[in-house]
């Protein structure tokens, strides 16, 4: 067996084990281009972490990817411009001031292809330990939080009345939702990291009556994405982060074609 | 349980006074219901009770860990979201009981997804979580919206036993302005400020309400218990 192999399914089934229930709540709630702008955002985070190499790279991802998310929270408070908009802005401001930092800098040579699509096949342990790591306190946390999260999705005014703080479930959702992110950065790269939250809920809704049956398919449909990416990289010879993508797409257009 | 009580309320938005200078008490066991044309501020007095929005003056007390249910007066759920009405429920965070859902007709309802229930069916499924709460405070936004003649009138049957039942006070938007609950204790109309209240005999004969909703309503019928009963009351305000 191919040990990068291993690693690389590893790395996308820990990152399916959060993506599932996490791009569950963002396709119910609208928010596609949240996790889109998020993950733009991380670029920025790529090139502060290299300006001031004091910390790892996940930290300096996490915390910009953090402070876009309260950002928007704050933002979007006010009225008078609506948040795909406000999406919008973010994430194309962030993009472009990652990539005016990235040219500020001298001896770093954006590979933008790799922050497209991570690099899946150089996962190292300590990759997994922290993506395995983060999985389960971010897992833990939804676990927890899921009954009012799922409330204040279904109807935020009706869960409001009935004592739950809508104010709390929202932040909690963002600030995972940012991690989660974070952490998967480096080896999936944006495209995939979209692709894995959005897609697979999607594939899954037609055949689901409960969200969560919806987000157990998810999790079913995104882990097979990654085994038939990976294969078809070892097979084709195809670039893997690509391939995983695609393989989504096809399941996603198979389910809803064999659900009509 | 004290009373609850709303003292010169007042809500602006945008520089517009939404509601001015509202003051009302609602007694435990008390049934009130709402009137108003449209854009009157009734919905908006509902919310700011509820604290689902800021009020600009005034104060509102309500008594302490008072359980409220709630039956808001739409429910969009995205059709992503796959939910049945069993699961729905069971967002309220009690048990699921069976002799209310027989009550309310809706047991039969229960592996449907939500997004396929009528009005009608959608408006017992919402009344059941906010009676399962077993609410001190049942709060109505024009619960017989999309309802026929028959159902409305067992959905009063079924907001008056529950008053009986639970003890509560009940707050509700009425949709018809003809048509207010026989069981009603207190109406109050409203059109930006309180133009008037009282039992509803009171009210159909104060000037302004007559004044408010001119010949169009002179009167306000008040729903008594004939099942066949068809209302004649002209135009919708």
């Amino acid at each position: 067996m191919y040990n990068f192999l291993l690693l690389a399914f590893l790395a996308g089934v820990g990152f399916a084990l959060v993506a599932a229930p996490l791009g569950s709540l963002v396709v119910w709630r609208r928010m596609a281009y949240f996790g889109d702008t998020l993950a733009h955002a991380s670029l920025l985070g790529v090139a502060l972490g290299f300006a001031f190499s004091i910390l790892p790279m996940y930290f300096s991802v996490a915390i910009v990817c953090v402070v876009v998310a309260l950002l928007l929270l704050l933002l979007e408070k006010q009225q008078a411009i609506a948040r795909d908009s406000l999406l919008g802005i973010l994430a194309h401001t962030s993009l472009a001031l990652g990539i005016v930092v990235i040219a500020l800098l001298p001896n770093f040579r954006a590979d933008l292809y790799g922050y497209l699509f991570g690099d899946i096949l150089a996962v190292s342990w300590q990759d997994i330990i922290v993506i395995y790591g983060l999985a389960v306190a971010v897992l833990a946390l939804l676990a927890w939080n899921w009954q009012k999260l799922l409330a204040v999705t279904v109807h935020a005014e009706l869960a409001k009345v009935e004592g739950i703080s809508i104010q709390r479930q929202q932040l909690l959702f963002v600030l995972l939702l940012a991690l989660s992110i974070a952490m998967a950065m480096k080896v999936l790269g944006v495209l995939l990291i979209t692709a894995m939250l959005i897609i697979p809920p999607a594939t899954a809704r037609p055949w689901s009556k409960t969200p969560e049956k919806m987000v157990i398919l998810a999790l079913v449909f995104a882990i097979l994405s990654v085994l038939v990416g990976l294969a078809a990289s070892l097979y084709l010879d195809l670039p893997a982060g690509p391939a995983i993508v695609v393989a989504s797409s096809v399941l996603f257009t198979g389910s809803w074609l064999s659900a009509r | 349980m004290p009373n609850i009580e709303i003292k010169q309320l007042g809500v602006k938005q945008q520089g517009r006074w939404i509601l001015k200078d509202i003051s009302l008490t609602i007694a435990p066991g008390e049934i009130v219901t709402l009137v108003g044309p449209n854009g009157c501020g009734k919905t908006t007095l509902v919310r700011a009770l509820l604290g689902l929005m800021p009020i600009s003056t005034g104060s509102i007390s309500l008594p302490d860990d008072l359980s409220i249910g709630y039956m808001p007066q739409a429910c969009h759920i995205d059709p992503t979201l796959p939910i049945t009405v069993q699961r729905f429920l069971s967002l309220s965070g009690m048990p699921i009981d069976a002799a209310l859902n027989k009550k309310l007709r809706i047991q039969r309802l229960l592996k449907q997804p939500m997004q396929v229930l009528s009005g009608g069916e959608l408006q017992r499924v919402l009344m059941a979580r906010a009676l399962m709460r077993k609410p001190k405070l049942l709060v109505l936004d024009e619960p017989v919206q999309g309802v026929d003649v028959t159902g409305q009138a067992k959905l009063y049957d079924l907001i008056t036993q529950a008053r009986d039942e639970l003890g509560c006070s009940v707050l509700m938007v009425s949709h018809d302005l003809h048509i207010v609950m026989a069981k009603t204790d207190k109406v109050i109309c409203l059109n930006q400020h309180i133009c008037c209240s009282g039992t509803p005999e009171a009210v159909q004969k104060d000037p302004a309400y007559i004044n408010l909703f001119g010949t169009a309503a002179e009167k306000l019928a008040v729903y008594t218990h004939d099942h066949d009963h068809d209302h004649d009351g002209g135009e919708h305000v």
